[in-house]
């Protein structure tokens, strides 16, 4: 288990990037700025594309952030600690979020990240020794037909179980190919799925699943007893109620 | 009986139905030709007589709101669509935008059009990586057909459209929040008046709406407000998601009229899982208080919802059976908001905080009777008096709960802890061996 500290807090940390990772990164920089009309707006994609870099956001990153958009360190700072999604000490490849809001706790997201953290021995928001997993326990991620559910790198495993879970980390530490229940054909790291965030195109966006089978309940159950929106070129009669009673 | 309205869902059986060509193939972007052929007052008119209400959960009409926009403000205005799904037990903006994005896409183009903007945002969430990439594409193609961009279908109307991804947070979902958020600033509320259609995203007149009011609105407009309101009831016109979660037999998404009731919905569902009984459920995510039983024949409408003492919300009908214990249900959703309040106010950051304090140790066991008057007392600070209605959620299950189960939190002190099983809950909690089969499949 690793027990994370703030790397950047002791002072050996470099405040800068180095110049050739600068020189890159403006190309980059530059090019999200542009999509706004103020460039402040860019900061959220900017502090995703440090940390596609470093896969956290360092006090370099920041001030390269900082640096791009004139604004101070303390300004890049205040923002880079409100959002939860950035990293502010170095993590594993694969970040393992188990959903523990109400629905998916009741529906065993408590006992998945109990599991977990055993068999992975490490404690919330920790990395194996290796390095591959960050553990962490997440909010409710919109997906909660699909309880229990687990995220990894922020794609989507539907349905999970304890041991479907264990297998799951399992194979994120062997390096075998895992694919997301509704997502890309196999997962990202850390740092490619930042750098998507930032808003650079991985060209991934037509792999996967339209839809799966919670999504498609009521169509599935429409389809079978004929029901269908009403057809605009033969509507009920409005007020069908008033004539009526006239 | 009421029945389902497979509308922006009817295609979603379609391996193809996320692009362009299955759109196409579908009838898509024929109301944007339509629209581009109107006035845009015509379309915002349309959209009035619609009848649509927002789909966010607030219910504003979105009509209305659009025409809140000053006519002789000199500034650019902007459309701003709140992709930022994260209310918990709402789940249905993901799936639109993983299956059908555009919907959302020919929406923002009309939506556009008839606010009279040419620079459009979608905020998603950033925890959805794939939905991101899914929407992504669907702009690019919409801009390389000519659907977005400079021109569009030669009609002289240009639009720019940027997918922005968020960060993690909550509070983003609340539009002035979402504002700042997008501005580059940390995500906080801002006091309104002045609201964002005067002051919003720069400073300028701004709409901002849900994905689904978005997404809905290319439908109006190629069948007419009448085919909407010929759905619904007379206030709360038209159809929109149910989405069905928890102890349900078949969870999803039912695309149906407003004012369907959860009787009807469940049996469509299959009805609570084999053996257990109906407890409690919310109408609209974990900010709109909780029903039980006595409420399974409530139109879920916005004034029939409301009248029976909860809020329509986002339709988020998270299902718990007699195996739930809502001292832990509860206990769980008021840590979440402690967790997400922004902490500009003091009720809702400080009230968040200690409300965690005693529903722990209520849970645990360790609480006592006065405990109860002490969560009703600090709800009481805490309803209306923050900038922004995360706090106001916060004070809807724990004074729902405690006025129709008062006596498991009692159960919890007299016992000493929790009487559940927290086990029996779970997904595989019914099953007697194996644990690994599979529900309802994912492919």
């Amino acid at each position: 288990m690793t027990e994370h500290s703030t790397p950047d807090a002791g002072g050996t940390a470099p405040d800068r990037f180095p110049d050739e990772v600068v020189a890159r990164l403006e190309q980059d920089a530059k090019e999200l700025i542009s999509r706004y009309p103020k460039e402040r707006s860019a900061l959220l994609p900017l502090l995703h594309l440090v940390q596609a870099e470093e896969g956290h956001v360092s006090r370099a990153g920041m001030r390269f952030c900082a640096d791009q958009l004139g604004i101070t360190l303390a300004e890049v700072n205040a923002v880079a600690t409100f959002y939860t999604m950035y990293r502010r000490r170095p993590g594993g490849d694969y970040q393992v979020g188990v959903c523990t809001n109400t629905l998916c706790a009741v529906m065993g997201g408590d006992e998945i990240f109990a599991t977990l953290k055993e068999h992975l021995g490490v404690g919330n928001a920790e990395t194996t020794e290796d390095g591959r997993v960050t553990l962490e326990h997440v909010e409710c991620n919109a997906a909660c037909d699909f309880a229990p559910v687990v995220m990894v790198n922020w794609e989507f495993f539907d349905n999970q179980t304890p041991e479907s879970a264990t297998q799951l980390v399992d194979d994120l530490r062997l390096g075998k190919d895992v694919a997301p229940t509704r997502g890309p054909s196999s997962l990202c790291t850390w740092k490619q799925a930042s750098r998507v965030l930032a808003g650079f195109d991985d060209g991934r966006g037509g792999e996967g699943v339209q839809a799966a089978a919670p999504s498609l309940a009521g169509l599935k159950l429409a389809r079978q007893r004929g029901w269908t929106a009403p057809d605009p070129a033969n509507l009920p009669a409005p007020n069908q109620g008033e004539e009526e009673a006239k | 009986m009421t029945t389902l309205t497979p509308i922006l869902s009817e295609h979603w059986d379609r391996p193809d139905s996320f692009t362009l060509d299955g759109y196409r193939a579908t009838g898509g972007y024929a109301a944007l030709r339509k629209a581009l052929a109107m006035e845009p007052d015509a379309i915002v008119d349309a959209v009035k007589q619609s009848g649509l209400r927002g789909r966010g959960g607030a219910g504003f009409p979105t009509g209305m709101k659009w025409g809140f926009l000053p006519p002789d403000n000199p500034n650019p205005r902007y459309l701003v669509v709140n992709a930022d799904e994260s209310e918990p037990g709402t789940c249905k903006d993901i799936p639109l935008m993983l299956a059908n994005p555009h919907a959302l896409v020919e929406g923002v183009a009309i939506a556009s059009y008839a606010i009279k903007s040419s620079q459009a945002f979608i905020y998603v969430r950033g925890e959805v990586v794939h939905v991101i990439r899914r929407l992504r594409r669907a702009v690019a193609e919409a801009y390389d057909a000519g659907l977005l961009g400079t021109n569009i279908l030669g009609t002289g109307f240009d639009l720019d459209v940027v997918v922005h991804a968020g960060a993690g947070a909550y509070i983003c979902g609340e539009e002035t929040a979402l504002l700042d958020s997008l501005e580059g600033y940390r995500g906080q509320p801002r006091l309104k008046p002045p609201f964002p259609a005067v002051a919003g995203l720069y400073a300028s007149p701004t709409v901002v709406n849900n994905v689904e009011s978005i997404a809905s609105v290319p439908s109006i407009v190629a069948n007419g407000a009448e085919w909407f309101t010929s759905m619904g009831t007379e206030k709360s016109a038209g159809f929109g998601f149910f989405s069905l979660s928890g102890h349900v037999s078949n969870p999803g998404q039912y695309e149906a009229p407003l004012g369907v009731t959860l009787r009807e919905l469940l049996d469509m569902a299959g009805g609570v899982r084999p053996g257990h009984r109906l407890k409690f459920w919310t109408p609209g995510g974990s900010s709109t208080p909780i029903f039980t039983d006595e409420h399974l024949d409530t139109p879920l409408d916005f004034e029939s919802v409301g009248a029976a003492g909860s809020m329509l919300g986002t339709r988020a009908l998270q299902i718990f059976d007699e195996t739930t214990c809502v001292v832990r249900a509860v206990g769980r959703w008021i840590a979440f908001y402690a967790h997400e309040s922004c902490g500009k106010c003091t009720p809702c950051r400080e009230g968040n905080f200690w409300m965690v304090q005693v529903l722990d140790r209520l849970e645990n066991g360790q609480g006592t009777e006065e405990d109860l008057d002490k969560l009703l007392d600090i709800c009481d600070n805490l309803l209306g008096r923050s900038f922004c209605a995360l706090g106001d959620g916060a004070t809807s299950p724990v004074t729902s709960s405690i006025k129709y189960f008062r006596q498991e939190y009692i159960d919890h002190v007299e016992k000493g802890g929790c009487p559940f099983d927290h086990s029996r809950a779970t997904l595989w909690g019914d099953r007697p061996t194996s644990t690994t089969t599979e529900r309802g499949g994912n492919q």
